[in-house]
Parts: structure tokens; C-alpha cells; sequence
């Protein structure tokens, strides 16, 4: 069944996941991992930081030139003998997918991990097509099996351990020996590259996402590790490419440059295992290969968000770093925001694709530490995004009514300085008298959830204000 | 709504959005001119070096991922180096390869006269494979390889152990290097079907971030430079 997106009830979702022991242990691999990997693939290429700035300016001018770049594709893609397919919404892609599987009478499609993939949901439109969608990827099997979403975008099951995994492997492979070791991840690796093995060869159709789209060759490209995207394009009779439109980049030497970024940004790695450039199907005199290639184009909201403020969020590239970075993701993991994309990048990018009355609480997901900007190989503002989300948010009256009052009398006073000095002081001296000799107050009127877990500290010495014209006079 | 109307759409739109019309003469020159100057940008110093150090440099990145790297002086001896290889990995003596000239030339029978030789695109019980690798690139100590009937694309990935001859005269410093020659051979805007670039092994860190090799594709690389 076609997952629905629980972003409104994202309050609720986080209170779930930090509750949930399974999740917090897992997330515990988080910052060990991504964070510490990134800061050494860093620290080894000195021209990172240079290479960002190129990397932003490339996906610019191809956003600026975007209609052009994207003829200039289509016409080098069916020069290679592939076929393009326009579509505007989830079930366009669908349609199209399921055309192309009942014309060879697929009976089983292999995937390569697909972002677009999950953003159509187009497992759970496969199955109603009876047709069988087999994930690949290590991570996305694993989650498959358990009826999951990923919960990360480049590390599907980052929120599973590995007994959990191991538990859903002896439920569902029970065709295998049940005392048989799985006691370490290599044991569970090698049993899903047996099984898999066999899904590989059977498929008739095999669809991957694409890193990226090269206009200058009508090339499509796959960043992985596992080499399972590599088995899904290269031995059934068609490869289908799921893209959406502003994976374009004019040049070979483009994609170059942004590579450089991805895998480094991503999982810390100075080069993927496996970077495969695909272009059209089957050469004469090639003994192997897709007889077919198939790429569909998805829009699904994207023009809207070109030529205003959104459209610096067309430049991302997925390498998932906003999400390995924030604080916020940290502490819930994935699945509390409720749709496909998480974390920073899915609080700007989610309200653009199904609207901000069903996801208006995302950009609120923020402490606004600025550290997924920081990292951002694509220098994405994805900051200064959210704030714009916050704003619209507040005009279309989407914000609760609490804030929204604590806000009209926040701004009524701070636009009297002169009452706002005085209301201050007296809330200050209030707050000390009530919080007694220690200095700290345990419960506090509308900051509940803060004092649930701590203490909140009263204010100590005289009011900002006070003390800034006490030091300008001295 | 037919595909040609939704493409109609969607380019009207982008127009729309970008406030300019299909017919903008200098916009088209602008995006003409960058495919054909295709200009590279910053290229890292790392490779920027004499070419002897590229090859060093190719060796220590290819090791960094967990490849196993071994030199022979001359084509002649890369029979006796598979073999050898084959026997140090407990792995039966027998590989498969495509039609590539210089791998169609080796000694074989002159110098490893037990080693079973088979042809074409990888077959599911093949255990180990072999190819030729256009270039080496020193940057990240990444292969690349390209498809057709000389390398067929599915011996890079269906078999668990891949071996691949490289000659240390192509071991450049970078991919953008390798685009220069692609486009030497195949022509401009054009290129093969499949172009691999292969840096170690197969691998994954999808359980809990360990790094576990042998996910789906070859368990080990070995590369064997040439001269």
C-alpha cells in the first residue's frame, strides 16, 4: 500500500522516537561515522572548500539555462538509441514504468537505490501491477522486508541495529538452515548477496536512480558502493533511469567537479567504489547490456520552485551531510519527519512537494545552528529557506494559535522600547524571586516541555538592555 | 495529457519561471559554447604531478580502498602474475575475458599452460574475471573501464574476484584527463555505453556503518600494472 506521509504529526513522531531505545541506539552511530569520516576526507583535499564554490556556480548557471540544458539532453540521449520520458507527477512515472515492464511481460524489476523511487512511490505501484519490485541495495532489501521507508537518504536502515536485522533475516529467509550463524554483519552481508544473487539474474527490467544527468553526452550517472546498481543495469533487458529535472549538468568535467564533493560529503569516501556513466542502451558487437534504456524525466513541483526563493534547493545533490550534521536529526533519525526526505534538506524540499499545510511543522525542525549550511557541499542557505517556510507558514495561519499569540505580545512590546525595557526588568526580578535560593525554577507557565527535563535557570544581574547603556556610559 | 504535451509543459513553465522565452539566441549561445569548450574547473594539485609519481600515487589511493596492486616488467609476464595470484587466494585456476587485443595476445600456453581460459560476458558460476582498464587515474587510484565486446561491462561485477591489467603508460592524474582521451577515440558529445570507474572492491556500511566488502560485486580487486 502506497505509504502516507505523517509530516503533520511530526510533534508526535518525535516524541515516539526518542522514546523509542532501538532508534536512540542506532542514531548513536550517526556522528562516529559520517561526521568523523567527512572531516578527514576534508582535511586530505585542500581544494574542498574552492571546489564547493565551483560546484554551486555550475548548478547555477545550468538552473539559469535549465529549459536549454534539458534539449540538449533529450536530443544526445535518443542519439544514443534511449528513449526520454516527460512527466509531470508521481503517477506519470508510474504509468510509464509499468508500460515499459508489460510490453517485456516483467514479471520482476530489480531496483538500484532511488530517491525519485521512493518520492513515487513506485514499489507500491508496482505490486498493484503485480508486477515484483526487488530492492537491491543492502539497506533498502532490509527495510523492504520490513514494510519501512529509509530513513536516510543515503543509509536507508541507519536507524535498525544489527540484531534487529538479523531477526527480520530468519523471519523471512526461513528456507534457510535456522541454526546457521548470523552472528556478525559479514554473515548477514553475504546471506542477502546470495539471495540477491539469484533476484539479479531473473529480472527483466531493471531500474536505477541517477547522481547525475550530463547534457553534453546524454549520460546518466550512479554513484555506489555495493555494485548492486551496476547488476541491475547491466543484465536485464532494460534499464529504466528515475530523474528528476535539475539533476542536469552541462559537461563531462562538470559532473567532475561535483563528484569530487558527493561521496567526500556523503560517506566521508574520497571516490564511491563504483561510478558508472550509462549512455543508451546496447552498442552493435556488445555482448552485454540493457537492449533498451529508458529515462524518466519528473517534474512533480520542481519548475514552481525555479526563478524564487526555493530555487537554491535545486542544486542539492543528496549526499545526505545536512542530515549527519543536525542536531535535530540526530536526536529522531528519519521516520519523525514523516515523508521521504529528512533532515535539513527535507524541511525545505518536502513543504515544495506536497505543501506546506501538510508539512509546515518541518522548517520548525530546526535550532538553526547553521551547521547543515556549513557543510552543505552545494552551499545550499538551507537556513534562510526554512525561514522563509516559517514566514509563509505564519501568513497562510497555519501556526498554532499559542504561538501566534506569545508572538503578538512578544512583537506589541518590542515595538515600545520603552515598555519592553521596563516589562523585562520586571519579568526578571519576578523570575528570581520565584525561583528562591538556588537560583533555578523547576516548573515554568508555557515552557513545560523544557522543565520536564531540567531545570530552567532564572536570570541572573540586570537586564541586556541595562547592562549595554551601563557600558556605553562608562 | 500526451508525453510530448507534458514536455511542452513542463519546458513553458521552467520559461515561465526563469522569465524567458524559447527563442533567446544568446542563452542558446551561452549553453552551446559550454558544452563545446567543455572547460575544466579546478582541478586538486594532488595530481598535478611527473607521471612516474602518478603511478605511485595511482598505487597508494588503489590500496587505500582495499585493492591489491602488483608490477610486472613486461606484457609477456602477466600469465604467470594471474597465476600466481589465482594459487596465493586459493582461487581454481580459470578465468574469463573478453576479446581485447593485448589480452588476446598473452602467452598463455607458453607460460601458464594449467590456467583455463574462457570467453565472452560473465557467466553466474564464473569466480573470477578479467579485463583491461583504459586508464588508471592517480587522483583516487580509480580504474576505468569501458564497455564492448573487448571488456564486457558484466565481468567488472557478476564474478567475486576481478582482476585488471592496467599499462603504467596510461595511468593519468585525473578523470578529467580521461574524458580527453574518450573523446580522442570515440569523437566529441559522444561516448561508449558503459564507462566504469572502479576504486576497490564492492562494499557496504548500510549495518550499523561497519564497512563490510563483497556486497554485490567483486569481493577483491587486483590490479596488475604493466612496465
Amino acid at each position: 500500500m502506497k505509504p502516507q506521509p505523517t509530516s503533520r504529526n511530526f510533534k508526535r513522531n518525535v516524541v515516539e522516537a526518542l522514546d523509542n531505545e532501538q532508534l536512540q541506539r542506532a542514531l548513536t552511530n550517526v556522528p562516529a561515522g559520517f561526521i568523523e569520516k567527512r572531516r578527514k576526507a576534508r582535511e586530505k583535499l585542500p581544494e574542498f572548500d574552492a571546489l564547493r564554490d565551483q560546484a554551486r556556480d555550475i548548478k547555477n548557471h545550468t538552473l539559469r539555462h535549465l529549459d536549454l540544458y534539458l534539449e540538449e539532453y533529450e536530443t544526445q540521449v535518443t542519439a544514443s538509441g534511449g528513449h526520454v520520458h516527460w512527466c509531470e507527477t508521481p503517477e506519470d512515472v508510474n504509468a510509464a514504468v509499468i508500460e515499459i515492464c508489460r510490453k517485456h511481460s516483467a514479471r520482476s524489476v530489480t531496483k538500484g537505490k532511488s530517491m525519485v523511487s521512493e518520492e513515487v512511490h513506485l514499489n507500491a505501484a508496482l505490486d498493484e501491477a503485480g508486477i515484483e519490485p526487488v530492492e537491491t541495495d543492502l539497506g533498502e532489501y532490509i527495510i523492504q522486508l520490513r514494510n519501512e521507508t529509509p530513513s536516510h537518504i543515503i543509509a536507508p536502515a541507519v536507524h535498525l541495529n544489527r540484531d534487529q536485522i538479523e531477526a527480520d533475516f530468519r523471519a523471512t529467509h526461513t528456507d534457510l538452515p535456522a541454526d546457521r550463524n548470523l552472528d556478525d554483519s559479514s554473515a548477514l552481508v553475504n546471506e542477502a548477496r546470495q539471495i540477491l544473487r539469484k533476484k539479479f539474474i531473473d529480472s527483466d527490467v531493471g531500474v536505477t536512480g541517477a547522481n547525475l544527468l550530463i547534457a553534453e553526452t546524454g549520460t546518466s550517472i550512479i554513484v555506489t558502493n555495493e555494485g548492486n546498481g551496476d547488476l541491475t543495469l547491466s543484465l536485464p533487458k532494460v534499464h529504466v533511469v528515475l530523474a528528476t529535472i535539475e539533476k542536469l549538468v552541462p559537461t563531462l568535467e562538470d559532473a567532475s567537479t561535483i563528484l569530487r564533493l558527493l561521496a567526500r560529503s556523503g560517506t566521508g569516501q574520497e571516490f564511491s567504489a563504483y561510478t558508472t556513466y550509462s549512455t543508451g542502451p546496447r552498442r552493435d558487437g556488445d555482448p552485454d547490456g540493457p537492449e533498451e534504456y529508458h529515462v524518466i524525466l519528473l517534474d512533480n513541483g520542481r519548475t514552481n520552485m525555479l526563478g524564487g526563493v526555493f530555487q537554491d534547493m535545486l542544486r542539492c545533490i543528496r549526499c545526505g551531510a545536512c542530515l549527519n550534521h543536525c542536531p535535530v536529526y540526530q536526536a529522531v533519525g528519519g521516520h519523525a519527519y514523516g515523508w521521504v526526505y529528512p533532515g535539513p534538506m527535507g524541511s525545505v524540499l518536502t513543504p515544495s512537494l506536497i505543501g506546506v499545510d501538510e508539512a509546515g511543522h518541518l522548517p520548525n525542525a530546526s535550532t538553526f545552528c547553521g551547521r547543515c549550511e556549513e557543510v552543505c557541499p552545494m552551499r545550499i542557505p538551507l537556513p534562510k529557506m526554512m525561514r522563509h517556510w516559517r514566514e509563509r507558514e505564519f501568513e497562510r495561519h497555519l501556526t498554532p494559535a499559542m504561538i501566534r499569540s506569545g508572538l503578538s505580545v512578544w512583537a506589541f512590546f518590542a515595538k515600545r522600547p520603552a515598555l519592553y525595557r521596563v516589562a523585562t526588568g520586571v519579568a526578571m526580578r519576578l523570575l528570581k524571586l520565584w525561583s528562591g535560593r538556588d537560583g533555578k525554577l523547576e516548573t515554568l507557565r508555557f515552557a513545560g516541555g523544557w522543565t520536564k527535563h531540567r531545570d530552567f535557570p532564572a536570570p541572573q544581574g540586570s537586564t541586556f538592555m541595562a547592562q549595554w547603556a551601563k557600558r556605553r556610559h562608562d | 495529457m500526451t508525453e510530448p504535451a507534458k514536455r511542452q509543459a513542463i519546458l513553458e513553465r521552467m520559461r515561465r519561471a526563469l522569465a524567458v522565452d524559447a527563442d533567446d539566441t544568446a542563452r542558446r549561445a551561452t549553453v552551446t559554447k559550454r558544452i563545446t569548450e567543455h572547460a575544466p574547473n579546478l582541478i586538486p594539485a594532488r595530481a598535478r604531478i611527473a607521471h612516474k609519481d602518478q603511478t605511485a600515487l595511482f598505487r597508494q589511493q588503489a590500496e587505500a580502498v582495499q585493492a591489491t596492486v602488483t608490477d610486472v616488467k613486461t606484457e609477456e609476464d602477466v600469465p604467470e602474475a594471474i597465476t600466481e595470484y589465482l594459487r596465493s587466494q586459493n582461487l581454481p585456476q580459470s578465468v574469463r575475458y573478453g576479446e581485447d587485443v593485448l589480452l588476446n595476445g598473452l602467452p598463455w600456453r607458453a607460460k601458464s599452460p594449467t590456467l583455463e581460459l574462457n570467453k565472452g560476458p560473465a557467466q553466474p558460476a564464473d569466480e573470477v574475471s578479467l579485463c583491461r582498464a583504459i586508464a588508471g587515474i592517480a587522483e583516487t587510484g580509480t580504474l576505468v573501464l569501458t564497455s564492448g565486446i573487448d571488456n564486457p561491462t558484466t565481468l567488472n561485477f557478476l564474478p567475486e574476484n576481478h582482476i585488471v591489467v592496467v599499462s603504467a603508460k596510461h595511468i593519468t592524474g585525473t578523470y578529467e584527463d580521461v574524458w580527453q582521451i574518450l573523446r580522442k577515440e570515440y569523437g566529441e558529445r559522444t561516448l561508449p555505453r558503459t564507462v566504469n570507474m572502479i576504486s576497490g572492491p564492492s562494499r557496504t556500511g548500510d549495518i550499523e556503518q561497519r564497512i563490510e566488502l563483497g556486497a554485490h560485486g567483486p569481493r577483491r580487486l587486483h590490479i596488475i600494472i604493466i612496465g
